[in-house]
């Protein structure tokens, strides 16, 4: 078994163990939220999935940067299979944060400052995993991602200022005052957090295991070719 | 109860569309393997016949 595999297989274990505790403690552990009832449940979720997409983003930034520097391809590798992490997440944050606001603000969606740039930032993200599907060329897919990953990052502190900066209804949960939360949510939300944070590494790492296999059968295809 | 139903389709659309991603990585690791293998046996046999 190689080093990775055994990475592969810890990792899986732990997440599976952090993600039943965050799920327990989310649905057993905190108290019904007075005025808005279970459907409050969905922020444990909603704001760690908004957490990973905005660090699956930054990797993004960082590999670009990285392979920009020094050329090798494992950083667009590192990069790509972020971008690819990072999209599902932020599907998922829109996804549960327009249930929310249908039971909350009654409308499944509304153009708010907070959800507009969210949206924006997924579609940079999409239009970056579009553009790499489109450009057969190694290098220069590397080199136009790696740009792309680089100027798009800018939108993630436009989304995280965007309810301090403009007029927003979505909740403001980190504030001067601190958080405004019970313990028991407060701690549920920090394991949430936690956990999903051990499934971004695991997600990462079975997908740069891909990525590094995709360019072993590209290498051997390419050394049969030149024999043949 | 209304409530629960949209605790209930969140979550099952959280787990649903993470573990259709894992499932697409896992089957599509398990094909490039195989495709390892089978060129790498191609590329001995094409270097033991040279």
């Amino acid at each position: 078994m190689k080093k990775i595999d055994i990475a592969v297989f810890v990792l899986g274990i732990l997440t599976f163990l952090a993600i039943s505790l965050s799920l327990y403690m989310a649905f057993i552990y905190t108290p019904l939220e007075k005025t808005m009832g279970a459907v409050q449940k969905i922020f444990y979720f909603h704001l760690p999935l908004a957490w990973i997409g905005f660090l699956a983003f930054f990797i993004v930034f960082l590999g670009g940067v990285l392979y920009l520097i020094t050329g090798s391809i494992k950083w667009d590798n590192l990069a790509y299979s972020s971008a690819e992490i990072g999209v599902i997440f932020s599907t998922l944050v829109l996804v549960t944060g327009s249930i929310w606001a249908k039971r909350a603000w009654n409308t499944w969606w509304t153009w708010d400052p907070r959800l507009t740039t969210m949206l924006i930032l997924w579609m940079i993200y999409v239009g970056y995993l579009m553009m790499r599907n489109a450009i057969d060329n190694v290098e220069r897919r590397a080199k136009i991602s790696a740009v792309i990953g680089i100027a798009g990052f800018v939108d993630v502190p436009i989304v995280f200022m965007a309810i301090r900066w403009w007029r927003t209804m979505h909740p403001l949960l980190i504030t001067s005052k601190g958080m405004g939360l019970a313990p028991s949510m407060l701690t549920t939300l920090f394991v949430s957090l936690a956990s999903f944070t051990l499934l971004y590494l695991y997600l990462l790492l079975i997908r740069v295991r891909l990525g590094l296999a995709v360019n072993t059968a590209e290498e051997i295809k390419i050394r049969l070719s030149d024999k043949l | 109860m209304k409530s629960l139903w949209y605790l209930f389709s969140a979550y099952t659309i959280i787990w649903f569309l993470i573990w259709s991603y894992t499932m697409w990585i896992g089957r599509k690791q398990t094909h490039l393997f195989r495709e390892i293998e089978r060129l790498k046996t191609l590329l001995s046999k094409h270097d033991l016949s040279e």
